[in-house]
């Protein structure tokens, strides 16, 4: 079957509120607008105002009372328009969400699922342009998904909405268009491993989310050069799959890691240091990143791709791993 | 407060009606540039034009002293214009030009300029809020006699930033003018879709705040509302509060289908069109020949021309600036 990421993701959610009657969407302009990237368009006048909640502009507010109404038995889907606006709730993500199962002693789980768009590339300027994925991943807690398959849009909701705990779901913002095939039988995917891409001798190229088709892109560009790099995606970004990065590392004993992140203690930081830690004798050469120029994104194209991971820059930091000699 | 009365027939009278409606065609003509340049895909990212609500930015900043102080929203084109920074530099900005008023660094949504203390340029709803309060603050407890102005829509009443800065500004009372915009949708919600209690203006006057609505097509009426609570904040009156109540013509931005409201209803509204409106009482109390209104059209469309060839002219920063203005550069000591 033809389709696209969007209506893969819109697919999810049409299944997940067909499956239990306890899920609801809600968010802003998720129903009479269609959803500000048209994600949930059409759900409205399939499901009615009640299942598909238009909320006001109020992030904090409408957050908190998807945490209320997942402790009150309900299976929410909160969406966020952006990952910059889910700053105004972030108290109650991190004060609430991922702490009340601790403090209450296991008494009060939060079976809620966040999903917003994530990222950069679109000339939105420094306000609606971050990458906070690997920022949400500090926090114990929080299980953080960033689909970056059409099979992951799909499959990826159901599972999330399964976990007792909450799950917030990174979609990035250039991935919406994507089209291709999926199986017509596709359906819930795990969401506790990562997944080889593709498989590579000479270099793992770890990464996750909105980056993973220019890693592919430069993986296919090495390949021409004679350099078989294996490109591994993460999927999950807490708990990261230590075995799958570990494993990969051993076959390949190089390694460099993608993020659209910040450098500077970013989910790219945490998967190099635990590489060093558990395979450095494996490693032929230092763990590579390429990562976001530290800079708040410039509207001006130009700069904007300057400061971001491209498949130039994949292609020149595997090289240089490559060219080190074990 | 409806129905342009062209008050006065005095000659300053005249001038002053003939510069507003001047006003508000060089916001009209630049939205509809920036349109054109978006679908030629001269601009990018998001951009959203306030064509229809001209009457709010145009009748409140003609009551503004050079020094005050302005904090909008993404649809900020208009205010930025208004307050003096030119045309050029603010379509060079949306080019992505270094000749831009923030270098191309900040884009539609976020114009700046120091010169005439235009704050942005927030793509945040609500988030300009708090910097107002913050400003007059400042002007408060440097003795300055300022006044700040923050314009914002009415979607960002719903938001917590907007009931703490009310809420911080009366207690302290602040010399701030808080100016929602109150075009009735925020993005696809309506008004009595997102609040409880839909007049804004009793809002604010829980928090203690002097407030008032005003006919936000009508650009004598929002002058004058404007005019009377800036001299309040101005003689140390603390925090206003106006709800213009107006319309924006075309969609939220141009990525938007406009699925959630009648056409009828743009009609209806777009026959209150403020410059329309304006144009037609002028010229039937005898205020505006034909020749006034060809000659205001002929200026604005050449400062356009103009500024749409200073944009096109204009150059890339150079990529060894990338991570310029991340920290402020001082000079070594
Ligand atoms: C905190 C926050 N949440 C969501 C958005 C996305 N968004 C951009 S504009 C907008 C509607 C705002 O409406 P309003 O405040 O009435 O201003 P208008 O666009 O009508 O001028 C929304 C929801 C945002 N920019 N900021």
């Amino acid at each position: 079957m033809k389709t696209t990421y969007r209506e893969a993701m819109r697919t999810a959610i049409r299944d997940a509120l067909q499956r239990d009657e306890r899920v609801f969407l809600m968010g802003e302009d998720v129903g009479a607008y269609g959803g500000c990237f048209a994600v949930s368009l059409g759900l409205f006048e399939e499901f009615g105002p009640e299942r598909i909640r238009d909320t006001p502009l109020s992030e904090a507010g409408f957050v908190g009372a998807g945490i209320g109404a997942a402790l009150g038995g309900m299976r929410p889907i909160v969406e966020i328009m952006t990952v910059n606006f889910s700053l105004l709730a972030l108290d109650q993500l991190v004060n609430n969400a991922a702490t009340l199962l601790h403090m209450s002693g296991g008494q009060f789980n939060v079976p809620l699922v966040i999903r917003m768009t994530t990222g950069a590339g679109r000339q939105l300027g420094a306000q609606h342009s971050h990458s906070l994925e690997g920022w949400y991943a500090h926090i114990p807690g929080l299980r953080i998904l960033t689909p970056a398959t059409l099979e992951d849009a799909r499959g990826m909701l159901w599972t999330a909405l399964e976990d007792p705990d909450p799950v917030l779901i990174f979609e990035h913002g250039t991935l919406y268009n994507v089209a291709g095939d999926l199986a017509d039988d596709a359906g819930p995917v795990d969401i506790s491993s990562a997944a080889v891409r593709r498989p590579g001798q000479d270099i793992s190229l770890i990464t996750y989310g909105g980056t993973l088709p220019a890693v592919l892109d430069a993986a296919t560009q090495l390949a021409g050069e004679g350099i078989d790099a294996e490109v591994l995606d993460l999927r999950v970004l807490r708990p990261l799959d230590d075995a799958a990065i570990l494993g990969s590392v051993a076959k390949t004993h190089r390694a460099v890691v993608v993020d659209e992140g910040w450098r500077s203690g970013s989910i790219s930081a945490e998967i190099s240091a635990r590489i060093t830690e558990n395979a450095f004798f494996d490693l032929d050469a230092p763990v590579g990143r390429v990562c976001s120029a530290e800079v708040p994104l410039p509207y001006a194209k130009h700069l904007e791709l300057a400061a971001l991971p491209t498949a130039e820059r994949i292609v020149a930091a595997a090289r240089e791993a490559v060219g080190t000699r074990g | 407060m409806t129905g342009t009365s062209a008050r006065g027939t005095g000659n300053a009278d005249s001038d002053h009606a003939r510069h507003l409606l001047r006003q508000m065609l060089r916001v009209r003509r630049l939205e509809e540039q920036c349109v054109e340049l978006y679908s030629a895909a001269k601009i990018r990212g998001f951009l959203h034009v306030y064509i229809g609500e001209e009457a709010v930015a145009a009748g409140v900043t003609s009551t503004l002293a050079p020094d005050d102080a302005v904090v909008a929203t993404y649809r900020e084109h208009g205010h930025a214009l208004l307050r003096g920074v030119p045309a050029g530099a603010i379509l060079a900005e949306m080019y992505g030009h270094v000749e831009g008023c923030c270098r191309g660094r900040g884009g539609s949504m976020h114009l700046f300029d120091a010169g005439t203390r235009f704050y942005g340029g927030n793509a945040i709803v609500a988030g300009g809020l708090p910097l107002a309060v913050g400003l007059a603050l400042a002007d408060k407890m440097s003795g300055r006699s300022r006044v700040t102005v923050c314009f914002f829509g009415e979607g960002a009443v719903a938001e917590g930033a907007f009931h703490e800065s009310l809420n911080l500004a009366a207690l302290w009372q602040l010399p701030v003018l808080f100016c929602c915009e109150n075009n009735l949708y925020a993005m696809g919600t309506a008004l009595a879709r997102s609040e409880s209690q839909t007049d804004i203006a009793l809002k604010a006057a829980g928090y203690e705040i002097a407030s008032w609505s005003a006919d936000g097509m009508d650009v004598l009426a929002v002058e004058e509302a404007a005019r009377r609570a800036v001299d309040a904040v101005r003689a140390g009156g603390g925090p206003h509060f106006l709800e213009l109540r107006t319309y924006r013509f075309r969609a939220h931005s141009m990525f938007d289908p406009e699925r959630y409201r009648d056409k009828k209803e743009v009609s209806r509204w777009m026959e209150r069109d403020p410059i329309n409106t304006l144009r037609t009482a002028l010229e039937a109390s005898g205020q505006l020949s034909a020749k006034d209104w060809k000659s205001i059209q002929q200026d604005v469309d050449t400062e356009v021309e103009a500024a749409v060839e200073f944009a096109e002219a204009g150059t890339p920063e150079p990529l060894e600036d990338l991570t310029r203005f991340v920290y402020s550069e001082r000079s070594p000591e």
